[in-house]
């Protein structure tokens, strides 16, 4: 227990130390481009809280949640039907690995002109770029699922869209969330990207404006907007996680 | 109850072809107790494996009741040799009993009733709340008893179920069967490699050969009711029972092989340059 409380003491002790380390050494800063952690934090106030909300993180954010459930969806369903079927899958994996191996912002030029933009490119190139982890780690999950589970739920006459959703997705559930995970961060990546090239607001878009002109405590407020929204996203996925997959860590503890 | 007419599997095709089970005939009255005991490698998971209705036999035919088995029939239940894999570990004790019973016409508290009573009768009342990989192996073992019997079944197929139990979990299990069968009027066609389980749990013992799989005789087990671990294990049947069978695997294990040797050398013979 009291090992406990010095992890989370050192926790936050270390973050906290870095920031009052930040604080002090940027205090007198008068190089232009490191303007002092108090200015920065200023402009955070002004801008985020909560003036540029409804302008930019908000259809930053719903670009970024449509991407990445559209990836969920598509990426979970292709890597059920992949993951059944063998000869399904040797037949796409060329195609497959071809597509995960294009680096997604190559695509944008392309979604740009199809698409236009406005959300649709930067929502299609988002998708685009989650849905391999999710689909590989689907098609490997599924795949994977011991026959001795799927065998028993048919000697019991298991109905098999209840075998599916009900055998085979839990067994395959750590696997596939392994792949959600990294792809949401990779999501908030490409949301950065696609609102840089082309965009007319988004936080991305934020950043680059600031830079270009000049504004540097703005430039550096978006980048800690990024990083502490990257922070919580991951944080609020893990909490979901552990409660869904309670079962799978206590049978990893269990087996050990 | 339960027929099985000159039963061959063959795994593969052409060259890479592996013959599992040969010809096997035997039956199962209603209500008996038959151990299916041969040599490790005999071909005895293939055999339930088709028995159940999982995997299609090359040739030959399975009765159940009458009504030929094409797919899993509803009166069969099979527990498995490897409980962990065989229980869902995101379900409950009682979740994993109730799972099978989804499909039967029962109401709400009629199936309750039958998972807590089946539950209660491999003694885990008290851990149905738990998840299995709370439990022990035998107690694992146990809840698969436990949905196999709620699930109602006319014929129980057990698949070397205490090959990874200790042996005290063994002995205890082994009773549990003799106990639950009665109670629930269970046919129950047991497979094993221990000539002792075979010996100590059957009406009939049914013993094979070595790969590819035979019957290679039927030994009725004429051992008084209901048997103790210690008493029926003390008389001087048992022991003739349990030689008989060990000799009976023994010889049948050299066949087996001898047949090997013969087959070895005819592929030489075919494979050298003429």
């Amino acid at each position: 227990m009291s090992r406990r409380w010095l992890y989370v003491a050192v926790e936050i002790a270390v973050p906290a130390a870095v920031f009052a380390l930040l604080w002090v050494w940027s205090a007198g800063s008068d190089v232009y481009y490191y303007p002092p952690l108090q200015d920065v934090l200023n402009t955070f106030k002004d801008t985020w809280l909560f003036e540029r909300v409804g302008s930019d993180v908000g259809p930053s954010m719903v670009r970024l949640f449509i991407g990445y459930f559209i990836a969920v969806g598509v990426g979970v369903a292709a890597g059920v039907a992949l993951g059944l079927s063998p000869v399904l899958r040797r037949t796409l994996a060329p195609i497959v690995e071809f597509l995960r191996a294009i680096p997604a912002p190559a695509l944008l030029p392309f979604a740009l002109l199809v698409l236009g933009v406005g959300n649709s490119s930067k929502i299609f190139v988002i998708a685009f770029v989650c849905l391999w982890p999710i689909l590989l780690n689907a098609i490997d999950g599924v795949s994977g699922v011991d026959p001795t589970l799927v065998d028993t739920g048919r000697v019991y006459r298991i109905p098999a869209k209840d075998r599916l959703m009900k055998v085979v997705l839990p067994a395959a559930a750590p696997q596939i969330f392994a792949g959600m995970r990294t792809s949401l961060s990779l999501a908030l990546i490409l949301m950065v990207i696609s609102e840089m090239v082309a965009s007319s607001n988004g936080i991305g878009y934020f950043v680059l404006q600031s830079q270009r002109s000049f504004a540097i405590p703005e430039m550096w407020s978006g980048i800690i907007l990024l990083g502490i929204l990257g922070y919580l996203f991951n944080a609020i996925f893990l909490l979901l996680e552990r409660r869904a997959l309670a079962w799978h860590r206590g049978a990893r503890a269990g087996s050990q | 109850m339960l027929k099985v007419t000159k039963l061959r599997k063959v795994y593969g095709t052409g060259d890479a072809a592996t013959e599992a089970i040969a010809d096997l005939s035997f039956e199962v009255d209603k209500g008996e107790f038959v151990c299916i005991v041969g040599p490790s490698g005999a071909g005895k998971t293939t055999l339930l494996k088709t028995v159940s209705g999982l995997m299609a036999p090359t040739a030959g035919e399975i009765e159940l009741a009458g009504e030929k088995v094409a797919g899993p029939p509803e009166r069969m239940a099979l527990v498995f040799q490897d409980y962990s894999r065989s229980l869902y570990p995101w379900m409950k004790v009682g979740e994993n009993v109730a799972f099978p019973l989804r499909r039967k016409k029962m109401s709400k508290s009629e199936r309750k009733e039958v998972v807590d009573h089946a539950v209660d009768s491999v003694g885990l009342a008290g851990s149905i709340d738990k998840y299995p990989w709370q439990l022990s192996g035998g107690m694992q073992q146990r809840v698969a008893i436990a949905r196999g019997l709620a699930y109602q079944p006319e014929v129980l197929l057990m698949d070397e179920p205490f090959a990874s139990v200790d042996a005290q979990t063994r002995a205890d299990l082994e009773d549990l069967v003799l106990d639950v069968r009665h109670e629930y009027g269970v046919t129950v066609l047991f497979v094993t490699h221990d000539i002792d389980e075979s010996v100590y749990m059957g009406d009939r013992v049914v013993i094979l050969t070595g790969r590819p799989a035979r019957v290679q005789e039927v030994l009725p087990i004429d051992l008084p009711r209901p048997r103790d671990q210690v008493e029926t294990k003390e008389l001087p049947e048992f022991a003739h029972l349990r030689a008989h069978v060990y000799r009976a695997i023994k010889g049948g294990q050299e066949a087996g092989e001898d047949d090997e040797r013969a087959g070895a050398r005819e592929a030489q013979v075919s494979a050298s340059p003429s």
